[in-house]
């Protein structure tokens, strides 16, 4: 006998009684905040930041938020950047990154997280490696709850699909959550609704 | 090989109390905010209640969600590998990176890993690992498995990691400053993260309905273990594995409430196909998992997510450090499931509890962990697995309990005994209770001194049972 018959059997044989599979409500609460109140509310728990007012003009807020960043890695086509997620042939390489600008195709209000997958990125390292990430988020792709979260059709389609809620941190030390870690220093999210020409995303593909 | 003794293990660590102080503190700490957490979301415990029920139901079904899992993820291009044990698992993750010619892999952290020694078994075969976990980083360096299962490091203070670290980097010993340390362990870790051959990570939860693996961290460095290089192995336990993403959400939104009392991590992802051009193996690892799920007392251990509260809220784990365990899971989760691995060896640990029901009344899966206790001890004590010293002193309680005049008379003189006693008489070897800590002075009567002396010819206490022995022996006293 193979052993994942081995396994699958000596588990067939012992299976506790049979239980039923409950349905998950979707929660919604009633609230008098906007979702994007709550948004950044709950990313600002875990020192993401969030920008309210979309800036008129994005690369002189980049100029001016990272005076000292050289390399822009954009993957929007609101911005031009230095380089490009497709220049990347090795997936080490935006370790040089100081900046990345990525769209999110959805965020979260309960928890203050937004999603990223490879087909907004491409190169999936370029949203850990960059030492600030800048993530561009149309208010109108917020949704209430994680239970509303895994509606996104990311989640069946995606290779990697990553909640972000946060620069990378650590509270390993002392049980104080400091930052970096192996991740972003920084994460900014710039409530900006998408241009008018970029059509919603049906979702990533793989 | 002899039993563990987490009573005098935890001696060495209450030895400075400058880390018993932090470690409560810290510990203690992350309780408070898992209760702040829980009660901000007025559906915590409905969450509870369906995450329990869907872990039941998904391990009542786990043959079939485990091959609706292997389905997909091969549907997805990922090989998937199935291992009985910790040998088969660690030569099933040795032969794929030798057969990639891997010497030097990153890893996230993994308890699976830790409880299968693979890095152990990997490094004896010339292929070096390297944690990329802060915490269990820090452990690696200093050769010591995790005390916490979310915080590897916890029993360490930051003065401890800043001479850890002056001594493998030469930082500066004199910055026990975590934003300094963390930068230190940044500069060092990022290097090894960018040559890295293969990648390694556990997983938090594994969905059926997607083939995706899901970890949750805070450093980001499970996302890049498992991005950078070309190779990712995903280790597995079998009871990992959920029916799909609708109940995802569930557990996403009490892991980490439960865990740090925040809301989520910083990076909760999931990890369905190889990135391109890559390779994707998912290692699915039994090691004892099927035979706990056939005893009707303990499986539902098997619904455990990880999430450290029955450790945080424990007052013996919170005093005691969780290397004093000796197991890879410590605290209440350990006691209930190490003994299912080498009952001999953990035979100990049962009795490492008070049963004060706290674990049981935060665990997010609602394990009936301290009932699951108690009945460990039951077992140890029909397996004959019980110390000496624990032997005689339950042969006395026997004695004293089965006959309340002997109880009586005993209660007395030791609550008279304690006030006279010489020191070396209460706070010895054989009495765990007076080890580092001062005995409660006694009362200066016994209830049945107080009851003779305020109640005697009064009507029988309402609350007293008639029948009972207790009763009927008040009732002789009397007469």
């Amino acid at each position: 006998m193979s052993v994942r018959e081995d396994i699958l059997t000596a588990i067939r044989e012992h299976h506790p009684p049979p239980r039923e599979l409950p349905e998950v409500p979707d929660f919604h609460r009633a609230t008098d905040n906007s979702l994007s109140d709550l948004f950044s509310r709950a990313l600002a728990r875990l020192d993401g930041k969030t920008v309210a007012e979309p800036p008129t003009d994005l690369q002189m807020w980049l100029t001016e938020t990272f005076p000292d960043a050289g390399r822009i890695c954009s993957a929007v086509p609101e911005l031009e950047g230095t380089v490009t997620p497709a220049e990347f042939s090795d997936w080490a390489a935006p370790a040089d990154v100081d900046v990345t600008v990525v769209r999110t195709p959805l965020g979260v209000a309960e928890t203050g997280s937004v999603l990223v997958t490879e087909k907004e990125l491409e190169v999936n390292t370029i949203v850990v490696l960059a030492q600030h990430l800048v993530v561009l988020l149309d208010p109108a792709d917020l949704v209430e709850n994680i239970h509303d979260a895994y509606h996104h059709p990311s989640f069946q389609q995606a290779a990697y699909a990553a909640l972000l809620s946060g620069p990378s941190g650590s509270a390993d030390i002392g049980g104080k959550t400091v930052h970096p870690a192996q991740g972003v220093t920084t994460l900014t999210v710039i409530l900006s609704p998408r241009p008018a020409s970029e059509a919603i995303p049906e979702g990533a593909t793989r | 090989m002899k039993p563990i003794d987490q009573a005098r293990n935890a001696l060495a660590f209450l030895e400075d109390d400058t880390h018993e102080h932090a470690f409560d503190q810290l510990i203690w700490g992350l309780r408070e905010r898992r209760d702040a957490a829980a009660r901000e979301v007025p559906e915590w415990e409905q969450l509870r209640t369906l995450a329990s029920e869907i872990k039941e139901h998904t391990l009542s079904n786990l043959a079939r969600y485990l091959e609706l899992f292997e389905a997909r993820a091969k549907r997805n291009g990922v090989q998937v590998h199935w291992a009985r044990d910790a040998h088969e698992h660690n030569q099933i993750v040795y032969d794929i990176l030798s057969s990639h010619n891997v010497e030097w892999l990153v890893k996230s952290k993994s308890m699976l890993t830790e409880e299968c020694d693979t890095r152990a078994f990997l490094g004896q075969r010339g292929i070096e690992v390297a944690e990329t976990d802060l915490g269990e980083r820090i452990q690696q360096l200093d050769d010591e498995p995790p005390s916490h299962i979310v915080g590897p490091a916890f029993q360490k203070t930051p003065q401890d990691v800043a001479d850890l670290f002056h001594r493998v980097y030469g930082s500066d010993p004199n910055r026990p400053d975590p934003v300094y340390l963390a930068q230190v362990m940044r500069e060092q870790t990022r290097p090894l993260i960018l040559d890295a051959q293969a990648g390694m990570t556990g997983a938090n939860f594994a969905v059926a309905e997607t083939g995706a693996v899901v970890t949750v961290t805070n450093e980001g460095n499970a996302d890049l273990s498992a991005n950078v290089p070309k190779l990712l192995i995903c280790s597995v336990g079998i009871e990992k594995v959920i029916p799909g993403v609708e109940q995802l959400a569930v557990f996403i939104r009490l892991l980490t409430r439960s865990a740090t009392g925040e809301r989520i991590t910083q990076y909760t992802s999931h990890f369905a196909a190889p990135r391109m051009g890559g390779e994707m193996h998912i290692v699915l690892v039994d090691n004892g998992r099927s035979q706990r799920l056939a005893d009707e007392r303990f499986w539902p251990s098997l619904k455990c997510i990880r999430c450290g509260a029955c450790m945080n809220t424990c007052p013996v784990y919170r005093r005691s450090g969780g290397l004093s365990y000796g197991s890879t899971y410590m605290g209440p989760i350990g006691i209930i499931t190490m003994p299912s691995v080498d009952i001999h060896r953990h035979s100990e640990l049962p009795y490492a509890s008070t049963i004060n029901g706290s674990c049981s009344n935060v665990c997010p899966v609602q394990i009936n962990i301290h009932e699951q206790i108690y009945e460990w001890r039951e077992v140890m004590g029909a397996k004959g697995e019980f110390s000496a010293t624990k032997k005689a002193a339950m042969k006395v309680a026997d004695k004293l309990l089965s006959n309340p005049r002997a109880y009586r008379v005993a209660a007395e003189a030791g609550g008279s005994a304690l006030g006279v006693l010489p020191r070396f008489a209460i706070y010895n070897r054989l009495n765990a209770w007076g080890r580092r800590r001062e005995i409660p002075s006694p009362a200066e009567e016994t209830f049945h001194q107080w009851y003779a002396r305020n109640r005697t010819g009064a009507a029988q206490p309402p609350e007293t049972p008639a029948e009972t022995t207790e009763a009927k022996a008040v009732d002789d006293e009397r007469a």
